[in-house]
């Protein structure tokens, strides 16, 4: 495997955004009105609710960890569309670079722009409404990985299926994170959910997050078995997303779809 | 299972056979491209030239048969295979949202170009994109974007390059040029070339060696410039317009 092939993919990413102000902006922009909106939920909450209770924490830390988790994911699939509207795939796929290596350059790359968003919604949670991020204390570092990993498992499922479907497909990709989120419990815990729920919870990782980050933020304790399950289910996610990518591909390769893809022939 | 000759030729294809559930694109189509060899793959629409193409550049892969590039196997070894070959083709310009230099150094990363500063100037200048260096290839003309691709296709100086109709938008002035550096490039080192065209003036200028194909077989091959007289044409445009409509006539002599 090449790094210098996989960094390509990030060059391109970073010629792409150093001359577009249409892929910098949303990189900040969603994000940043989410830290506002759910900021001032949170205020709001915290003096409608009794003393002790803080919203700040639980609420627009969970919203802040959950659109980390959306900005891998659009990562992933970001950099894969590029390739798609550009009518690029002859060009990347006739060349010498391997799949791991191209999933990599999406990887990278997906690191650098969620790496971007996290900053700034760190900078708007803190310096605006008190949010500190390390206050979670030792939970925060399993709890992003495993949000990263599964975030980088579902960009590269969403991309093996557009890659399957064509590029209308995409309108399929957008909506994933938001219809996650019930099932992912982001926002309250996973017995309020109806038992047929809790069962898609489960295989969720995200749910283990947010489940131990709730735990931690009202002084209990951390599971940290759950949070192992959490991150083992993700990276078993990753793997799996890989298989589907390379499947997807070869299916591609074996009908013709890579060599005419925007022909967008689905069979 | 690779020959000694098949080893020494840039590109060896044999029994090479596509099919679509029961429609049949290639049949069992064998050939091969020397070093410093100009090969035509001519033919109608649909005859299978873009097929083969797509075939040796990995992104299709056949039914039955057998790829080898500077003798390595495509299907065993694919990136190092694909890292001696590039291409250039009407239907795959290069991305438009990167300008010419961003474009040639992400390819030149992925074809592990060495001295690639270097290489990227000396291409620019061979294609005269020295001017359009900063230039986005989507604002380029479409013999501009050509000239473009064909740098892109001789950035690693590649042991087989497929050009895909490669002077189609190109002035008669800017095709002639293109032709004689290519042909120049393939003269001076190890590279095979080939080539798909239906310019046939432009095939009998270029061309050592002609394939044709009808109906996904290899019908006719040899030389441009002898065949016609060979089977009873005045040119090379005859001989394919009759290899277009009369390709069983040609199959029985």
């Amino acid at each position: 495997m090449s790094l210098k092939r996989s960094a390509a993919i990030m060059l391109r990413q970073f010629y792409l955004m150093r001359g577009s102000a249409a892929r910098v902006v949303p990189l900040v922009a969603w994000v940043g009105v989410d830290m506002v909106l759910w900021g001032f939920m949170s205020r709001y909450l915290n003096a409608l609710t009794a003393a002790g209770l803080n919203f700040v924490a639980t609420l627009l830390g969970a919203v802040l960890l959950w659109d980390f988790f959306t900005r891998v994911m659009q990562g992933v699939t970001m950099t894969f569309f590029e390739d798609v509207w550009s009518r690029n795939f002859l060009n990347i796929f006739a060349s010498p670079l391997r799949l791991s290596e191209y999933l990599a350059g999406l990887v990278l790359s997906s690191v650098v722009t969620s790496f971007i968003g996290l900053v700034f919604m760190l900078i708007v949670a803190g310096g605006v409404f008190g949010l500190s991020f390390f206050s979670y204390g030792v939970v925060l570092i399993p709890a992003v990985l495993v949000l990263f990993l599964f975030g980088i498992a579902l960009g590269i499922a969403a991309t093996a299926m557009v890659l399957r479907l064509g590029p209308a497909a995409e309108w399929f990709v957008w909506p994933i994170p938001a219809l996650m989120a019930p099932f992912a419990a982001v926002y309250y815990p996973v017995t309020i959910l109806p038992r047929w729920m809790q069962y898609v919870a489960r295989i969720i990782p995200p749910s283990y997050v947010f489940q131990n980050i709730r735990s931690v933020v009202s002084g209990g304790t951390l599971a940290w078995g759950s949070l192992v399950c959490g991150a083992v289910l993700a990276l078993m996610y990753v793997f799996a997303a890989c298989w589907f990518f390379s499947r997807m591909y070869h299916h591609g390769v074996c009908t013709g779809l890579i060599a005419r893809y925007s022909s967008e022939t689905v069979n | 299972m690779l020959t000694p000759s098949s080893a020494r030729q840039v590109l060896s294809v044999r029994g090479l056979t596509k099919r679509y559930d029961d429609q049949r694109a290639l049949e069992d189509v064998s050939f091969e491209v020397a070093p410093s060899e100009i090969v035509g793959l001519l033919g109608p629409n649909g005859a299978g030239k873009t097929t083969t193409i797509n075939m040796v550049l990995g992104v299709l892969e056949p039914t039955a048969g057998s790829i080898s590039i500077a003798g390595v196997d495509l299907a065993r070894n694919r990136s190092v295979a694909l890292g001696c070959t590039n291409f250039a083709a009407v239907y795959a310009q290069l991305p438009g949202n990167l300008t010419v230099y961003e474009n040639l150094r992400v390819f030149g990363l992925l074809y592990g170009v060495r001295h690639l500063a270097a290489r990227i100037d000396d291409v620019l200048r061979e294609f005269d994109l020295t001017g359009f260096r900063d230039t986005k290839c989507g604002v380029l003309s479409s013999g501009e974007q050509t000239r473009a691709s064909l740098a892109k296709a001789m950035l690693n100086r590649p042991r087989l390059l497929l050009l895909d109709e490669p002077t189609a938008s190109l002035d008669p002035s800017t095709a002639r040029d293109a032709r004689a550096h290519i042909r120049e490039f393939a003269a001076s080192g190890a590279c095979g070339v080939l080539w798909t065209s239906h310019n046939m003036y432009e095939v009998q200028e270029v061309c050592d060696r002609v394939l044709f194909l009808s109906r996904g077989k290899i019908l006719l091959e040899g030389d441009p410039r002898r065949l016609p007289e060979e089977h009873g044409k005045s040119s090379l445009e005859d001989l394919f317009i009759a290899v277009a409509r009369e390709p069983l006539s040609l199959e029985a002599n």
